[in-house]
């Protein structure tokens, strides 16, 4: 039982600063999901936690020690790579067992150990196979395993489920969220996917551009973005977000006034964040779309408009029983506490 | 039709190549189990005669007389040796050169492979006087280290091994490093295992370049007991008077490629494993 802790964790490579001063914990037991785009120095802060690259500066604490000159080994952790990273030349028990055996442990303890996370994760027939012989899901698993056997402090994972297909990824995002609710092992777990963020996390960390946006628990990134940037990245589909000015009774966009609590001065230019599933139907709404394409769920239909005749194309989440024909203009209304407002600079939230 | 066409035709290359290649061997076959007389009553018999063991005999105990009676059986040794340690000591060196160059990061690590790779375009041929100078200072004329020592050091295996260092992931060395694998673990259990194929490969290629050297021993060795087989197969017909013994020059030649024969099959089974285990 462990806890993760980084104070203003920052990494360079020469002059160019990737990440920009990370403060964050990990509770005991607590899965935190690093989350945000290809490029915004996730998987930097990952490998910095493991110990594969040096942090530049601030520091890195498990458990309570500082670990910025210890090597990976000897950080008592485990990492779950994204292309699994299994020995090809070793069978499935060898990989569990490897570092175990790097670890001099006693040869019934690492059978016994092997044995018992190839029960959790039902690779029991499969231990003499080599990796190739293995299905993707199935590799997935015995990466996992390697983690578990070592029964470390903290597990790392650098999205472990990117190599999957979609249906996999969702049976194998179940069986990650089960599993290290079982172990109660804290754990940092970076990904660019959005839905696997969500449903996985405790909390979240959305990072942008080396700096993190926002850290909370996924359904107050949701209800409250703290930045434009957030907004649009959590949630699908992304929030519109679209060019406004604060108006007396509300906010306008492209000639629609949309009723909102007032933020602001009135002739302010503000970013309206809408999203998609709260925009409803409604004949005397002030909002009218003329449909330009329909993405059909099934369940729901994600309606693609533009706003007036030339604004902006907007989406909007109807019912999949809802037919509107191509090139029909609807009219469509929002809740004013629905509404997102930013600063059109800062892209920081504009009250609350 | 078509199909049967499509069958007869690349057998018809293949057998027409195999009759080529094989042809000559089985007229050295032959060759070697006529007496000298036969031989050289044009045309020659295409029907192997009786002097088969005779001739072997011959040829193995006590060699010919331009060969100063040294036996081929001692010069088969001896170049088993020297193509041994040189393929044996070529895998050994360009193994961890090649895994220094590609997984540490040390000053001047650029220099040092393109020093490795500019060795490529001086075969031994071109700085054999030199190397000739430096043998013959540190005593190695006529002896085993002579033969092998400066045809050791490989930029072509080294090159090999590099490239193939280069496609195992980052993600394999990182593992093994949060597993608790220092760098000769790594090398150990991770590396030379996943390289055995392309060691297989090597070796037989080696073996063969080694077995095969001409200049450098001819150069190197003096006495008739450090002679090699390609060399004592040259002494046999290079004989300005007595008239060449064609019968144990034949002998001799098949005798010489049976070694590489055996390491080929030896290795064959090697590479059948590796292609059907890669990985992907």
């Amino acid at each position: 039982m462990a806890t993760l802790t980084l104070d203003a964790v920052r990494k360079s490579y020469g002059e160019r600063e990737v990440v920009h001063g990370i403060t964050c914990g990990v509770a005991d037991g607590e899965l935190v999901v690093v989350v945000g785009p290809s490029g915004c120095g996730k998987s930097t802060l990952l490998r910095m936690v493991a110990g594969l690259e040096p942090v530049t500066s601030g520091t890195v604490l498990i458990d309570g020690r500082i670990v910025n000159a210890v090597e990976p080994k000897d950080r008592d952790i485990a990492m779950v790579f994204q292309n699994y990273a299994l020995y090809p030349h070793m069978s499935v028990y060898d990989n569990m067992a490897y570092g175990l055996k790097m670890r001099k442990m006693r040869r019934t303890e690492i059978r016994e150990r092997v044995e018992r996370a190839a029960g959790i994760l039902q690779l029991r027939d499969l231990l003499a196979r080599k990796p190739r012989q293995l299905s993707g899901g199935q590799r997935q698993r015995v990466a996992m395993g390697r983690a578990i056997v070592r029964d470390p402090k903290i597990f790392l994972f650098d999205e472990p489920l990117s190599n999957l297909d979609a249906q996999l990824r969702v049976q194998m995002r179940v069986e990650i969220k089960q599993l290290q609710q079982e172990l109660g092992t804290t754990s940092l777990y970076v990904t660019h996917d959005q839905v696997e963020a969500m449903t996985l996390a405790d909390r979240l960390i959305v990072m942008n551009a080396g700096a993190a946006d926002q850290i909370g628990p996924p359904l107050a990134l949701y209800e409250r973005p703290a930045t434009a940037f957030v907004a649009g990245f959590i949630g699908s589909p992304a929030m519109n977000l679209l060019h406004g000015q604060v108006f007396e009774s509300g906010v306008a966009v492209n000639g629609a006034v949309l009723p909102a609590d007032r933020r602001g001065e009135p002739g302010r230019a503000v970013l309206v964040g809408l999203r998609p599933e709260h925009i409803e139907l409604a004949p005397a709404g002030p909002v009218s779309l003329r449909v330009e394409l329909l993405e059909r769920l099934g369940a729901d239909t994600i309606l693609h408009g533009r706003l007036g005749t030339d604004g902006p194309i907007m989406t909007a989440r109807v019912p999949g029983t809802f037919q509107p024909a191509i090139g029909e203009t609807l009219a469509f209304g929002i809740r004013p506490e629905r509404i997102h407002l930013f600063d059109p600079e800062s892209k920081r939230r504009l009250g609350n | 039709m078509r199909t049967r066409r499509g069958i007869w035709i690349p057998h018809a290359v293949l057998l027409a190549g195999l009759a080529l290649v094989l042809f000559p061997i089985y007229v050295a076959f032959v060759a070697s189990s006529l007496t000298l007389r036969d031989i050289l009553d044009a045309p020659m018999t295409l029907v192997p005669g009786p002097e088969i063991v005779a001739n072997y005999r011959a040829a193995l105990a006590s060699g010919t007389v331009s060969t100063s009676g040294q036996p081929v059986a001692a010069m088969l040794l001896n170049s088993l040796v020297m193509a041994l340690v040189i393929a044996i000591g070529k895998i050994a060196i360009s193994l961890p050169s090649a895994y220094a160059v590609v997984f540490f990061r040390f000053p001047l690590r650029r220099v040092c492979f393109w020093g490795i790779f500019v060795t490529l375009m001086l075969p031994v041929e071109v700085r054999i006087i030199p190397t000739y100078k430096i043998a013959a200072d540190l005593g190695l004329i006529d002896s085993y280290a002579g033969l092998t020592l400066p045809l050791v050091a490989s930029a072509t295996a080294t090159l090999l091994f590099r490239q193939f260092f280069l496609t195992i992931p980052d993600e394999l060395v990182e593992a093994a490093k949060i597993d608790g694998a220092g760098p000769w673990r790594f090398f150990i259990d991770t590396v030379i295992p996943l390289s055995r194929t392309n060691i297989a490969a090597l070796f037989v290629i080696l073996f063969i370049y080694g077995w095969n050297q001409y200049l450098w021993p001819l150069l190197v060795t003096d006495s008739p007991s450090m002679t090699t087989i390609v060399i004592g197969i040259r002494q046999m017909i290079a004989n300005g008077d007595a008239q060449t013994a064609w019968h144990l020059v034949m002998a001799t030649a098949l005798l010489a490629m049976l070694p590489p024969v055996a390491v080929v099959l030896a290795m064959q089974r090697w590479f059948v494993v590796g292609l059907v285990e890669t990985e992907k």
